[in-house]
């Protein structure tokens, strides 16, 4: 009976925060436009100037504008009320205007409305976010498997469904930037991911703890040598999505960016045969000390 | 000091000695006097300040623009950044409000004639300073370009060679042991040497905020004791406590180090939330509101702050479920931490509200740590901590809670007791000076980083892709703005101290309640002739 009228209420608040959240989305104070069908590919990176979280590439980012936005407004409205009521109260009882103070020092009611109401703000808040949490976890049923390492500096990355081939993906110097290429953001390999499919992120460490960051998509997990840790990510929109390292690492630590490339399913299938070819020489996935870099980096980029 | 009333006190208690006050190396360097020590440790603080802002001013050059513009590499920013966080949690803000005010106000508040453990007091600021020595030597050695976190194995010799990172340590170590001891000295003097009638619900918000701060560094510095020590072992002697190669776990440390540090955050702000309790109950002329809330509201933010320590680590790996746990748990903080806030305003309201400078100080606090707050209760969210976790959306959120919370309730403390401690009242105008130049400064500096954060900017960059240079430009700017003001403050101190304008007594009148206020300005050395009474 009691357990009834527990869930019920929750279901209240739940119904209440999704709507909150929903209707918050419909306004969007600063996002910018996203890519859709027929437009050119997206890009995934901070723009100057910007206030707001990075543009979503996917279903987990969309879910986070959605519940960020709730939360923003609470803490909008939260901060707004704590700053009238201060200046109201700062004005309205000066000493010019009130010489003499109360004496007031308790009011139960007041007191138990200011435990009780942040309590149920904090329950619109919690649902919706261990729903998105929970989501954001794991993929049930990914397509996909890319494992990630971390390394000083630079990462790794490595198909073991797609015949198990991996390789490195460097930073591009300043001195080596071609035209339209970010700096401190774009690679010589990117991560090649298929649009529209569950892809399980598996990440590990070698060296340091790096931290595998991909604002746009939402993710992030850091790679910690012994341990192998589990995400996912998917994107719904072909594109470039740009991520940076972390977790401090060291001395490059501002210097080994993520770019991860959501391309359509015969792009990823041609990507894939071309990379097998390219990256046998480097050999199997199990991570090398020292690894040595073969392919030509510029010469062997997407652009066909 | 010495003062008319002084000469009438104190000799019963040193029968053997024909002057009180010993002379100048035994008074200073000697000391177990709890105020003498309380100014040791404020000297102290700024002086730490000094080399904190140092560093945070060249980081802030170095982020004007992108590009590398004054720091060598990578490292020499890395050792930057962790030398500017040590230095302004353990050596600026802790001997402020713990040492400082603790030791110079806890004692006279609850109207006893001293700290429980004098020697012990004394023990506690003389291992402060060459703990400073060793953090700041580390900086000419190679230092530490760990973070102030420490994570091995970026902490490990192999990636950080020379003994930069071993003399951080024992310079952690070293405050580490006087914390501890001050904490004892705290719990024990609180809870035996209260005055007649000062029962625990009567004792001063400020002494409960130090009585929990006390239990806190009690119950978390000892741990990360525990895990600086096996880091030490692990860089040299081999043994492999955070090593996978040898079956350690570098998630163990982060486990240990944030058992420690999220109380420590708490240890930080918890006495400044005593201090702003008096500063805006004396210029409300109005008792404090809500009092036992308030007192078990600091309670309650100690017990619950020891159980939510790996919201740090939403990101490390840690399951789906315990993620559960500690966002729920974290974000039930934000219920003690709305009663204060409320309480505050509810004690202002219906009060006689003067603006000197500590009520500027005090009433700036509660907006800007409400801001504060509300952007942890958003972190608090593994859902969407997951794109904020290490971006400056962390670096805006906990310098708006320290920066400019603990900050300005030290400097409320400052301006509110500086006529007590030293007996000369500060120049009201360029104390309002230094409030308004800091408020602006400070909120030009870390509210930008909101937007940085959200944009995915990472911290402990040196260098960023071209998209952050707006607002890191505005950061840059508010900080020139806020080392100007802390030159406003030096100079607050300078007319302070050469001033001719005496502090009365109590110089804020009905208001001011505090045993503090009905002893001279300064007090007498030792504070009273016989205990007070309270009804």
């Amino acid at each position: 009976m009691r357990r009834k009228t527990v869930s019920r209420f929750a279901g209240l608040l739940a119904t209440l925060g999704v709507a909150a959240a929903s209707l918050m989305s419909g306004a969007p104070a600063f996002a910018q436009p996203v890519a859709g069908e027929g437009e050119p590919p997206m890009i995934g990176a901070p723009y100057n100037w910007g206030m707001n979280l990075q543009p979503a590439a996917g279903p987990i980012k969309d879910a986070i504008h959605d519940f960020n936005s709730l939360v923003l407004w609470l803490m909008i409205i939260i901060t707004a009320f704590v700053g009238i009521l201060l200046a109201w109260v700062a004005f309205r009882f000066r000493a010019s205007a009130n010489p003499v103070p109360s004496r007031t020092s308790h009011h139960t009611l007041l007191e138990i409305a200011w435990t009780v109401v942040p309590v149920l703000i904090l329950l619109v808040i919690a649902i919706p976010s261990f729903r998105l949490m929970y989501y954001e976890d794991r993929a049930p049923d990914a397509t996909l498997t890319v494992n990630v390492t971390g390394r000083q500096w630079y990462w790794h990355y490595a198909y073991p469904d797609q015949g198990n081939f991996g390789f490195d993906s460097y930073p591009v110097q300043e001195a080596d930037l071609k035209p339209g290429q970010l700096r401190n953001l774009d690679v010589d390999e990117p991560m090649v991911i298929p649009v529209g499919q569950d892809i399980r992120i598996i990440t590990t460490g070698e060296d340091v703890i790096h931290s595998f960051f991909v604002p746009s998509l939402g993710v992030q997990k850091y790679t910690i040598p012994g341990r192998t840790l589990e995400t996912w990510l998917r994107a719904d929109r072909p594109g470039t999505y740009y991520g940076q390292c972390n977790q401090i690492c060291g001395q490059n630590h501002w210097l080994m960016p993520i770019v991860v490339k959501a391309v359509p399913q015969a792009e990823f299938e041609s990507w894939t045969a071309s990379a097998r070819q390219r990256f046998a020489a480097e050999g199997p996935v199990s991570p090398a000390p020292v690894p040595t870099k073969v392919a030509d980096a510029a010469a062997a980029t997407l652009a066909r | 000091m010495a003062t008319a009333s002084d000469t009438q006190h104190g000799h019963d208690h040193h029968g053997h000695h024909d002057h009180h006050t010993p002379g100048f190396v035994a008074r200073w360097f000697f000391s177990t006097n709890h105020k003498d020590i309380g100014i040791l440790y404020l000297i102290f603080s700024v002086a730490a300040a000094l080399v904190g802002i140092g560093l945070s001013l060249l980081m802030r050059i170095e982020l004007q623009s992108p590009g590398m513009q004054i720091f060598a590499d990578g490292q020499a920013w890395n050792v930057a950044v962790t030398a500017h966080g040590v230095v302004m949690v353990f050596f600026v803000i802790m001997p402020a409000l713990i040492g400082g005010f603790g030791n110079y106000f806890v004692p006279i508040m609850i109207g006893a004639p001293d700290m429980a453990f004098p020697r012990l007091n004394n023990i506690s600021f003389w291992l402060l300073v060459p703990a400073l020595i060793l953090a700041v030597g580390s900086l000419f050695v190679g230092g530490a370009g760990t973070g102030w976190t420490l994570y091995p194995p970026l902490s490990n010799s192999t990636y950080q060679s020379g003994m930069g990172v071993d003399m951080a340590l024992f310079a952690l170590h070293l405050a580490g042991a006087s914390s501890i001891l001050g904490a004892a000295n705290f719990i024990t003097t609180i809870f035996n040497m209260r005055a007649p009638g000062m029962t625990l619900h009567k004792m001063p918000l400020f002494a409960w905020g130090m009585l929990v701060t006390a239990f806190l560094l009690l119950l978390s510095v000892p741990v990360l004791g525990g895990a600086i020590t096996m880091l030490i072992t692990d860089r040299n002697f081999g043994t492999a406590f955070f090593d996978p190669a040898g079956g350690g776990d570098p998630v163990l440390f982060q486990h240990l180090f944030w058992f420690f540090g999220h109380p420590e955050v708490y240890i930080m702000i918890l006495p400044g939330f005593g201090i702003i309790s008096h500063v805006l109950s004396t210029f409300s002329r109005k008792p404090i509101f809500g009092y036992l809330g308030m007192a078990y509201a600091m309670v309650a933010i100690g017990v619950v702050g020891f159980v939510v320590w790996a919201h740090h680590m939403f990101t490390s790996g840690i399951s789906v479920d315990t993620r559960a746990y500690f966002m729920a748990a974290t974000m039930v903080i934000a219920v003690p931490t709305g009663i204060k806030i409320f309480s505050w305003i509810a004690t202002m309201w219906g009060g006689s509200l003067t603006f000197k400078t500590p009520m500027l100080f005090a009433i700036g606090f509660v907006f800007l740590f409400t801001v504060g707050g509300v952007s942890g209760v958003k972190l608090a969210n593994a859902s969407v901590d997951v794109i904020l976790h290490n971006t400056y959306y962390v670096v805006a959120h906990f310098h708006y809670v320290l920066s400019l919370g603990a900050v300005f309730s030290i400097f409320a403390g400052f301006y509110y007791w500086i006529g007590k401690m030293s007996g000369k009242q500060y120049p009201e105008f360029w104390g309002q000076v230094h409030f308004w130049t800091t408020f602006v400064g400070v909120n030009l500096t870390f509210f930008p980083m909101h937007f940085l954060g959200a944009q995915g900017m990472p911290r402990r960059y040196p260098d960023y892709p071209d998209a952050f240079t707006g607002w890191n430009m505005v950061a840059s700017v508010g900080s020139y703005i806020s080392v100007a003001s802390f030159l406003v403050f030096l100079y607050v101190c300078w007319r302070t101290f050469t001033g001719k304008e005496v502090a009365a007594a109590n110089p804020w009148g009905e208001g001011a309640t505090t045993l503090e206020w009905q002893v001279s300005s300064p007090p007498p050395f030792h504070t009273f002739d016989e205990l007070p009474r309270i009804r």
